[in-house]
């Protein structure tokens, strides 16, 4: 093995295996290859798709995304629905009604331009930015190496809960907790969303419980971050317009210090 | 580069131009996002095109609905209106022309203006072509139209302008029938 | 300008010699652009421009996102997913926003580091350093208020830690703790005054920029030897110095290019690796999250605040002798905004007679220590309390304070320095005259 395979093998094995909470329970992550993630990764339109899909049939029963317009599901990049499917696809949710007939808290059908709901649950905490507000990578020692590179681990941390239910249950002070292998401290109060063959996905692909939790972990990182192919377009830009220019500004630099330093160097022969 | 032969100050000059090209180009593309994001954002872009429902519409009335952040009429007409639009001689108009963006070069004959062949839909901005008030509606002012209360313009059923001080035809902005019950405005 | 003998600028064309009777800025900025510098500066002294080119950026994207941002409770988070989602391009001025302050604070890390190192501010360049230190608690004001503007958890929950520390002072800290905040608690009266004072700031500190370069250009560069320029005569200023334009600005322009297309790249693929999940998640007064940690510039002081538990046997004695006015937690907040005070201060503490670190060979190793000091701090002020920590940040804040009030006062007085050159001239014709020279750090 080159000397660089093997720090680089050493280096994830150790940012890996530090990923977890030190205390009792959780903090195992399913490490995932998802579709966005190198400098030059893309969403996956059918992935988002059924990811929607899991979203709307499962989640939305307790979680909203209130800072996601329904709009955006016909942004190319990323779900990429019509028009029309868009205007359809929101009639199943509901807006507030601000009409000039409307009084406080009457409610009409969403359009393309409202957002997601609001949580219907309120123990259920907003997911538009979920695949943000979390890391599924520590470490190790609080050195930062593992989110350097594999990522801050958003998306995974997502999934490895989805996926981390062991069956377990316990009840303390009449709430009922169920043991996950990746939520910190091993219990979590949501109970198992998904089992496996939760819905049934148009284009055939499998409905397995760890393909629907890839699903919709990739869904909710386009939907925290739906910017983010144009974001990466960007910094690729930048960086070769910066380097384009520091190679002629190096060159240049040069050509000005040469006499300069040409001097320098018969002063110092001579002397 | 064919230019190995160059005199040298001829190169020497080509690098600091290219690096100033160079540079030129990078502070271009910084500065054009720069100016950009004052731009209407996606949210107001979505607002420019609305659907809006009409079945509620009763025969005789109005609704009025804010669009791109002004007040636009949606009158559903009666036979009686109608008739007392298309039976306007055209020399009767101070305003010849139909206002109409979709028909730009047209006089102001009623069926250039309404939304509908038969006449009974007509969507106009509801700003006064005077000032910029809000016209009052409900069959008001002399020609039984609009009238608009600040400076006494008085608008026909058409929403063609007829007497008062406002210069032009209520203007008629892009419109149709998305379907059956509903008008797509923008 | 400088005291250093330079060709002064003469106003050629009717309209410039028009206007220099009555303004002569023509004459000024011709001045600063083509100041005389000494010609052997390395790599180390870049991080001006950076700076400046942060300062600038951060204004410019920072009115930007102000034409955008609700600072309201209510709407603020809000405002930031609208600018993320909505705003042309509004996602890369967010974040190049939020990571410039970075940048910011990493070029002024190396700056004052380069500074430490050389003696830059050694006489005559005491004011210079000065107001740096200024320039430098305005950049960390600034920066603290533009984090809570988001008002996700850790702005509010950092928010409220750093304005408690105020209530530490005995007697008056409650009422001062209070009137900053604009109520009993981190609130909205809290975000819109910080929203002002963070669009302000920044102008503030351009002003003393302004003061600083005005500073430095009186009295001269500093330069890696320590030793001045020569000033008997325009001939022998020549060879030890070069003209600001062109030389040092496409050298700086050079380095620039290259920062700043590593800048992009971690906009471009890691935006959010400096940053805290934690900070989207909107803010929530009724819930603490599990560890409170500040941005990574702040952690070596924030480190030096925790370090003094009333279990240390210093704050124990300070709390006796005071008759239990200062307790530990204020004893903190000294420590804290001392650290930074010692080291303001260095100047008077230094009592080297040779500028240059690099003809300090004792000085050197303590220096070193400093700098793995100060990561050491950075390191242990994101990490929880328990031992080992408490001990490493309680050491390693204990070396701090021993660097510049015991170690630096007393090395002037015991070390024997290497010669320096004689002239800056010799120096950089030594450095081009063989191919691997000596003349290293």
């Amino acid at each position: 093995m080159s000397i660089k395979k093997l720090v680089t093998t050493a280096l994830t094995a150790l940012t890996l295996s530090a990923t977890g909470a030190v205390s009792a329970g959780g903090g195992h992550i399913d490490d995932t290859d998802f579709s966005f993630e190198s400098p030059f990764g893309t969403y996956d339109q059918a992935q988002l798709r059924r990811g929607l899909q899991v979203y709307t049939e499962v989640c939305a029963a307790c979680h909203g995304m209130q800072y996601v317009p329904l709009r955006t599901l016909g942004d190319e990049g990323g779900p990429h629905m019509s028009s029309e499917a868009v205007r359809e696809f929101s009639t199943q949710f509901e807006a507030p009604d601000t009409g000039p007939d409307a009084e406080l808290g009457d409610t009409r059908d969403a359009i393309p331009t409202d957002h997601f709901p609001m949580s219907a649950d309120p123990n259920a905490p907003d997911l538009s930015l979920m695949a943000k507000a979390r890391a599924g990578y520590h470490g190790p020692y609080g050195l930062g190496l593992s989110q350097l590179i594999n990522g801050m681990g958003g998306p995974e941390y997502i999934l490895s809960i989805l996926a981390g239910y062991t069956g377990e249950e316990k009840e303390e002070a009449g709430v009922t907790y169920y043991e996950n292998t990746t939520f910190p401290g091993g219990w979590i109060s949501m109970p198992p969303p998904l089992y496996g063959e939760d819905v049934d996905y148009p284009d055939g692909h499998s409905n397995s419980l760890h393909h629907e939790a890839e699903d919709v972990s990739a869904f909710l990182m386009w939907a925290a971050e739906p910017k983010m192919m144009a974001r990466k377009k960007a910094g690729f830009v930048g960086v070769l317009l910066l380097t384009l220019l520091s190679v002629l500004l190096y060159a240049t630099n040069k050509r000005i210090w040469a006499p300069v330093k040409q001097r320098a160097k018969d002063e110092a022969a001579n002397s | 580069m064919s230019h190995a032969e160059d005199h040298s100050g001829t190169r020497r000059d080509f690098l600091y131009y290219a690096t100033a090209g160079a540079g030129a180009v990078t502070a271009g593309a910084a500065v054009w996002p720069l100016v950009n994001q004052m731009n209407a954002t996606a949210d107001v872009r979505a607002m420019s095109s609305i659907l809006v429902d009409v079945s509620d519409i009763v025969v005789g009335t109005q609704l009025t609905v804010k669009w791109r952040g002004k007040p636009v009429f949606i009158r559903r007409r009666t036979p009686e209106d109608i008739e007392r639009a298309r039976t306007t001689p055209l020399a009767d108009l101070p305003d010849q022309m139909s206002r109409n963006v979709a028909k730009p070069e047209m006089d102001a004959a009623d069926e250039n203006r309404t939304l509908d062949e038969a006449g009974e839909w007509l969507v106009m901005m509801g700003v006064c072509t005077h000032l910029g008030c809000v016209p009052l509606g409900g069959n008001s002012g002399d020609f039984e139209g609009w009238f608009c209360p600040c400076h006494g313009s008085h608008y026909d059923i058409s929403g063609r302008i007829r007497k008062g001080p406002a210069p032009e035809n209520l203007p008629v902005p892009q419109n149709m029938f998305f379907d059956d019950n509903t008008i797509q405005l923008g | 300008m400088s005291g250093i003998p330079h060709d002064h600028y003469e106003p050629k064309s009717g309209f410039e010699k028009w206007l220099h009777v009555r303004l002569p800025i023509v004459g000024l900025l011709y001045g600063t652009i083509m100041i005389p510098t000494p010609k052997n500066l390395n790599w180390m002294w870049i991080w001006g421009i950076v700076l400046a080119f942060c300062l600038v950026m951060q204004i410019v994207t920072g009115i930007i996102l102000a034409m955008h941002y609700t600072p309201h409770v209510d709407s603020a988070f809000a405002s930031i997913e609208h600018i993320m989602r909505n705003v042309n391009g509004g996602h890369m001025l967010r974040y190049m926003h939020a990571n410039g302050a970075a940048l910011f604070f990493f070029a002024v890390y190396l700056h004052i580091f380069r500074g430490l190192y050389y003696g830059s501010y050694k006489a005559p360049r005491e004011v210079t350093w000065i107001i740096g230190m200024l320039i430098y608690l305005a950049m960390m004001a600034t920066a603290f208020m533009g984090y809570v503007l988001p008002w996700g958890q850790m702005s509010f929950w950092g928010a409220t830690v750093i304005t408690g520390l105020f209530g530490a002072i005995p007697f008056i800290g409650e009422s001062i703790q209070a009137w900053l905040l604009g109520g009993p608690a981190v609130d909205n009266a809290t975000l819109n005054r910080f929203f002002s004072l963070h669009y302000l700031l920044p102008f503030v500190l351009a002003a003393l920029v302004a003061l600083h370069i005005w500073a430095f250009h009186t009295t001269g560069n500093g330069n890696p030897t320590g030793v001045e320029v020569r000033r008997g005569s325009k001939e022998e200023a020549e060879k030890d110095t070069l003209p600001f334009w062109p030389y040092f600005v496409i050298k700086d322009l050079f380095a620039l290019a290259v920062i700043l297309a590593i800048f992009f790249a971690v906009i471009g693929f890691m935006p959010n690796y400096l940053g805290h999940p934690d900070n989207y998640i909107e803010a929530n007064p009724l819930s603490t999250p599990a560890h409170i940690v500040p941005e990574w510039f702040f952690l070596p002081f924030y480190a030096i605040l925790r370090a003094f538990t009333a279990d240390v046997w210093a704050v124990q004695f300070v709390n006796w002798i005071t008759f239990g006015i200062v307790d530990a937690k204020f004893f903190g907040v000294v420590a804290m905004f001392g650290s930074i005070a010692v080291m303001a201060l260095v100047p008077w503490l230094d009592t080297s007679s040779v500028r240059s670190g690099r003809f300090r060979p004792m000085f050197k190793m303590w220096y070193a220590l400093f700098v793995i000091d100060f990561i050491v701090l950075m390191w242990v002020g994101a990490r929880d309390t328990e031992f080992p920590h408490d001990w490493i940040s309680l050491i390693a804040s204990t070396y701090w304070f021993a660097y510049f009030l015991i170690i630096l006062p007393l090395l002037g007085v015991l070390e024997k320095p290497t010669t320096p050159p004689a002239t800056i001239e010799d120096d950089f014709n030594a450095h081009y005259g063989h191919a691997s020279d000596t003349s290293s750090k």
